[in-house]
């Protein structure tokens, strides 16, 4: 609650609008205080969305340090709280420069200042709408593929058999998020009217296995030798359970 | 392991989102995620779930199954999963969790009126085993009934098979397997003379065709059907048939679909044999040197009660079962001529079982009838499919069929099982794959797939039925029963020759009051049993004892006088024997939790209740028929005991169980590796009893079904029987494969059951006397015949049960996994659009589905998984708050008792 309403009166204080207090202007500062989930933030920046809104202070200083305007600071009425930094790749996508000019200035930690290798960034990741991409169709495009600064690893291609004409293949782009930056090259250079791939902010876009599971080929798990049982699971707390269940109505 | 980088982000991220959307993580995932997962200790086991039999891998840590994985060296799933199987490592956690026995009580005592209170595990055996003993006293060994499980663990079936019919001697104990497998076991001992599938899942990868009957693998064995999948896609030439009264997943892969009519599959495989004939396609080689053909009565009925308890809304047709008149395809399927009576009785409801050798000429005269024109006529599942279209289906089926050298692989479950001609059509199926010579090599063959994971191992192998004993033996067989006795060091007689209750004539006994005490163990009996509403009402309106050993409480236990906890799979030690023969061990990874204690303690414990002067004294058995014994009487052994060194003072524990034999695998055990063993250290009297039972029970399988000793098992993925020499066998019954076919004999069909039989014509014994066949299976003519029950203007639709991949079963399991229970939270009823609409229907609305025999109300949903032709409803069965077994029909099929649970008339109407 304090940090929300911390938030709230930052975007006041800061917002060219800030004399006006009306309620539906109010309203709109409210909307404005969190950014909409599809956000996109520098390389560098902390994971968490909430995180980096708190540490960022609006100063500008990665902008100015983007060589190619990819970084712009988020107008009023934009999904980003105003003043905060973000880009749009299928405007311009991150060059993913290896000295990491945008994340040098940072003075409040918002951005990872120590960041070594762009490779390590997490902006995003690309997700695939296979109903129109191209290549899912058995056309010859890839070029989202072709585009990737770490192609055959971030985006890479997978052959399939082609049953519709008997002699040709698939060549599907699959993504592999442990090594997708969420630069946005792809969805860049997507030749489609509206790009079939798109980078998402991880959390929006990425699936995750349950805890209780592994992958059965991807670490190696041998039998433990000289296992140890642990404790028995403790003792349920007074209720008894399945006792209200059994003694309810009859099936 | 170590924790690595990826690892740890993995674990806080976890925790991270889970905060995000309000979710609690479990407080102990989370002291896991700090704590990393180099701690965790993994172990091989089996999944919990279907009869694929997949390996996975375990991992446990501070007393807590923490993961699980697919087991990447498994050769049946080769490091996959379905989300069942995903789900193995929360299986355990469900809150409701059965800790306590819990016993009906009213003022401290117990009382059949009374409500559910905890009791000590003491107070739980001395109720039960009194009650137990006031109706063995009165009623004999036919007044007491197992109910057990094709999910018992190998030890456990074989425990609770020991207990019933060595130490109580009664036969009544019969599976949930009767509900699922009896009628391909029937076939299998008529066509082979000896029970279970001949190729194994290699076929899967070595066949040109795949013939799918009557079972929707998609879902049903979801990484058996990605093998299938997989063949078709990198083999232009295969083909994939989806045989269905309904369009399920797998008719998105296959080549061919033909929707046709409930019951008619038995038509379609006449016609296919007719063509067979015809086309001149018959491997007469093969049959000529391997095979004789047969036939068996007609009149057989189908399995339904006496009229006594039905309603008077079921009686119309409960009377079919003593007289019914033949429809006009009937008339043709049965070769009738025009002046044949048509009121026909069902003159061969008491020996359905009967078959005799006939000539070829005589098998060819059978099918003539099944021409295209009348079988596309009779089998045409949909309604809306044009005549033509359907026609081109049967024949271009009949393309593949009879095409040479094409591979051929036919697939079938519940469509084929469940079914009142149940082992006739699972014959048909055999006798397709005979005459094309196309059985027991790779690729090719007729394979019966199993529901439950130890459907095989367990219920089949170990005799958990009312009328088997280990390796397919029969109570009824003196040989097989001095065998037994032998291997059991019981006293000559002492095995009960009549086959007892089987499981729906169990439940029919206990509304009757002649059975009065009944144990439910690893199954949810009163959910899973047609006709639901009658077994429901007699098991609490009747004056008897219901015992319910579970984990989670179910509808069977709701209506149980007691309830025992039980430890579940990866709680104990345990066997699983899967569809294609593979029998897999695991080991105890975690201990149970409160005062649940695992299945095979239940028994043993139980069984120190009894000693042996209170059951193997004199004991009325009506029907039994003894040497040596009068009529109905099971005779005295405990003098012949004596002299064996058993004393009337020991308990059935020490003399079945811990006796001198097991006594010989001490507990503890260096093949444990570490690993506890909860169930021997309760027992604490030193000895190992999964392992001593294995040895002793493996005696019982060394000539055809040869299992490997415990500790063999614990050092690889599973071996597929018979294990001879150390070395498994993949094809059964065929040269090079099978250490048991003579060399030079190409196949040998060398099952031993029902391998001499009288002679006779299509519709009769003509020479009574039994005639040796040999090594040979049997082809048989199995006409078409009407269900008993089928929709007409009051009751005007077919209603069809079955399963979703998302759930297991009654949901005891499965509907405690969160996610699989937010992913299918409740049973719908599927129906055609068109007939939704016809009733004011859309998707989501209420319904009621009701049928002569009972209703209940549940949301209608069109398109989606399956999709139905007109006039055919599917609802599945794992959800008890759409309790649809009160809607189907008990009729079985007559030879194997199994429940037609695809097939019953109904009306659907706005709820």
């Amino acid at each position: 609650m304090q940090a929300n309403r911390r938030r709230v009166l930052q975007g006041l204080a800061q917002g060219a609008a800030g004399a006006f207090v009306g309620g539906a202007l109010w309203g709109g500062f409210l909307r404005q205080s969190r950014a909409a989930p599809t956000v996109l933030r520098p390389p560098g920046a902390l994971a968490d969305e909430a995180d980096f809104a708190r540490a960022c202070i609006k100063c500008g200083a990665c902008v100015s340090a983007c060589p190619y305007d990819t970084l712009r600071l988020a107008d009023l009425g934009e999904d980003a709280p105003a003043g905060t930094p973000t880009f749009t790749p299928r405007q311009v996508a991150c060059a993913m420069c290896v000295d990491i000019p945008c994340v040098r200035p940072c003075p409040s930690g918002a951005l990872d200042r120590a960041m070594q290798d762009i490779g390590a960034a997490r902006m995003g990741v690309a997700v695939l709408d296979p109903s129109t991409c191209l290549s899912m169709q058995g056309l010859r495009c890839e070029a989202c593929h072709r585009a990737c600064p770490v192609i055959d690893k971030a985006l890479r291609l997978e052959y399939r058999h082609q049953p519709r004409t008997g002699v040709h293949a698939f060549f599907e782009p699959v993504v592999d998020p442990d090594h997708c930056t969420g630069c946005g090259q792809c969805e860049h250079a997507c030749v489609m009217d509206v790009a079939a791939i798109k980078v998402l902010p991880r959390a929006v876009a990425l699936g995750r296995v349950g805890a209780h599971y592994r992958i059965g080929w991807e670490d190696d798990a041998p039998v433990t030798e000289g296992f140890r049982q642990g404790p028995a699971p403790a003792a349920a707390d007074e209720a008894v359970p399945g006792l209200d269940y059994l003694n309810g109505d009859p099936p | 392991m170590k924790t690595n980088r990826r690892e740890f982000l993995k674990a806080s991220a976890a925790t991270a989102a889970a905060a995000a959307v309000g979710l609690s993580v479990d407080g102990q995932t989370q002291a896991l995620a700090a704590a990393g997962e180099d701690q965790w200790q993994w172990d091989k086991g089996v999944c919990r779930f279907c009869g694929t039999g997949c390996g996975i891998m375990i991992a446990t840590h501070e007393g807590r199954v923490v993961a699980t994985k697919g087991d990447p060296e498994a050769p049946v799933n080769k490091g996959l999963n379905c989300i069942k199987g995903y789900f193995n490592a929360k299986i355990l956690y469900g809150e409701d969790r059965l800790t306590q026995p819990l016993l009906r009580k009213k003022n401290g005592r117990f009382d059949k009126r009374g409500r559910f209170e905890p009791v000590s595990w003491d107070e739980a055996f001395t109720v039960m085993a009194e009650q137990f003993k006031k109706h063995y006293r009165t009623l004999g060994p036919a007044g007491v009934a197992l109910f057990g499980s094709g999910q018992y663990t190998i030890q456990e079936g074989y425990a609770a098979a020991k207990l019933w019919k060595a130490g109580f001697r009664s036969n009544n104990i019969d599976p949930n397997a009767r509900h699922c497998m009896a009628s391909a076991v029937g076939a299998f001992m008529q066509t082979f003379g000896i029970d279970e599938p001949a190729g194994n899942y290699e076929d899967m990868e070595a066949t040109d065709t795949v013939l799918v009957w009557g079972a929707n693998m998609a879902e049903m064995h979801p990484i058996l059907w990605s093998r299938i999948t997989d063949r078709r896609l990198t083999a232009d030439h295969v083909r994939i048939v989806n045989l269905s009264t309904y369009t399920n997943r797998c008719s998105d892969l296959a080549d061919l679909e033909i929707i046709f009519r409930p019951n008619t599959d038995l038509a379609i495989l006449n016609y296919l044999i007719r063509e067979v004939i015809h086309r001149k396609a018959v491997n007469w080689d093969f049959v000529k040197k391997h095979c004789v053909f047969a036939t068996g009565p007609r009149y057989i009925g189908y399995g339904l009660p006496r009229q006594t308890f039905a309603t008077k809304a079921e009686r119309d047709t409960v009377d079919k079962e003593i007289r019914k008149r033949l429809s006009e395809d009937e008339a043709i399927a049965l070769g009738l001529g025009e002046t044949d009576e048509r009121l026909v009785e069902m003159v061969h409801r008491d020996k359905p079982q009967a078959h005799w050798q006939i000539s070829f000429e005589d098998f060819a005269k059978g099918v003539e009838p099944y021409t295209l024109d009348f079988v596309a006529q009779l089998a045409k599942g949909d309604r809306d499919e044009p005549l033509d279209t359907f026609k081109a289906k049967l024949k271009q089926l009949a393309d593949l069929v009879c095409e040479q050298p094409r591979k051929m692989v036919s697939y079938w479950t519940m469509g084929f099982n469940q079914h009142q001609r149940g082992v006739w059509v699972n014959e048909a199926c055999y006798a397709l794959h005979l005459l094309l010579g196309k059985q027991s090599m790779p690729g090719n063959g007729a394979f019966s797939l199993t529901g439950q994971p130890s459907a095989c191992g367990t219920a089949r192998e170990v005799g958990v039925f009312c009328h088997r004993l280990p390796s397919d033996m029969v109570v009824a067989n003196p040989a097989h029963r001095a065998k037994t006795e032998k291997l059991w060091t019981l006293p000559t007689n002492t095995l009960n020759p009549k086959p007892g209750t089987h499981t729906v004539e169990m439940l029919r006994q206990l509304e009757s009051g002649q059975v009065k005490f009944l144990w439910v163990m690893v199954a949810n009996l009163f959910q899973n049993s047609a006709n639901a509403d009658h077994w429901l009402k007699a098991a609490r309106e009747m004056d008897n004892f219901i015992v319910v050993s579970d984990a989670y409480p179910g509808i069977s236990a709701k209506v149980a006088d007691l309830v025992l906890p039980a430890g579940m799979i990866h709680e104990k030690w345990g066997a699983y024997g899967n569809a294609e023969r593979r029998t897999q061990h695991w080991r105890q990874q975690v201990a149970p939790p409160g005062e649940a204690v695992g299945d095979l303690w239940h028994l043993m414990e139980f069984a120190k209740r009894f000693t042996l002067a209170e059951c193997w004294d004199e004991k009325k058995v009506p029907g039994a028929e003894l040497e040596g014994a009068p009529k109905g009487v099971l005779p005295d052994v405990l003098s012949a005991a004596k002299a064996m060194g058993h004393k009337p003072e020991q308990t059935l524990y020490e003399v079945l169980f811990r006796n001198a034999f097991t006594r010989k695998y001490p507990w503890p055990d260096a093949i444990a590796n570490g690993h506890r063993n909860h169930v021997a250290e309760r027992l604490g009297d030193g000895w190992f009893p999964e392992k001593g039972l294995w040895e002793e029970y493996r005696q019982f399988t060394l000539h055809g079904h040869d299992l490997a000793d415990f500790d063999t098992y614990h050092r690889v993925r599973g071996l597929r029987w018979p294990v001879v020499d150390g070395k498994e066998t993949k094809w059964r019954f065929s040269e090079g494969h099978d250490p048991y076919v003579p060399k030079g004999a190409g196949f040998a069909f060398y099952g031993p059951a029902l391998k001499a039989i009288p002679t006779g014509d299509l519709t009769q014994v003509t020479d009574p006397a039994p005639t040796p066949i040999g090594p040979k299976a049997k082809i048989f003519f199995r006409p078409y015949m009407d269900p008993v029950e089928m929709p007409d203007k009051a009751w005007p639709f077919w209603l069809c049960t079955g399963r979703v991949l998302e759930h297991w079963h009654s949901g005891t399991m499965t509907r405690r996994v969160p996610e699989l229970h937010r992913a299918v939270p409740q049973a719908e009823m599927y129906m055609h659009p068109a007939d939704a609409e016809r009733m004011g229907l859309g998707k989501g609305d209420l319904a009621w589905v009701e049928s002569r025999r009972g209703k209940v109300r549940l949301r209608v949903t069109i398109g989606g998984r399956n999709r139905m032709p007109r006039g055919t409803v599917f609802v599945p069965w794992f959800d008890e708050n759409v309790l649809i077994n009160k809607v189907t029909l008990d009729a079985t099929d007559p030879i194997s008792k199994e429940t037609d649970f695809k097939k019953c008339a109904v009306k659907v109407y706005r709820a």
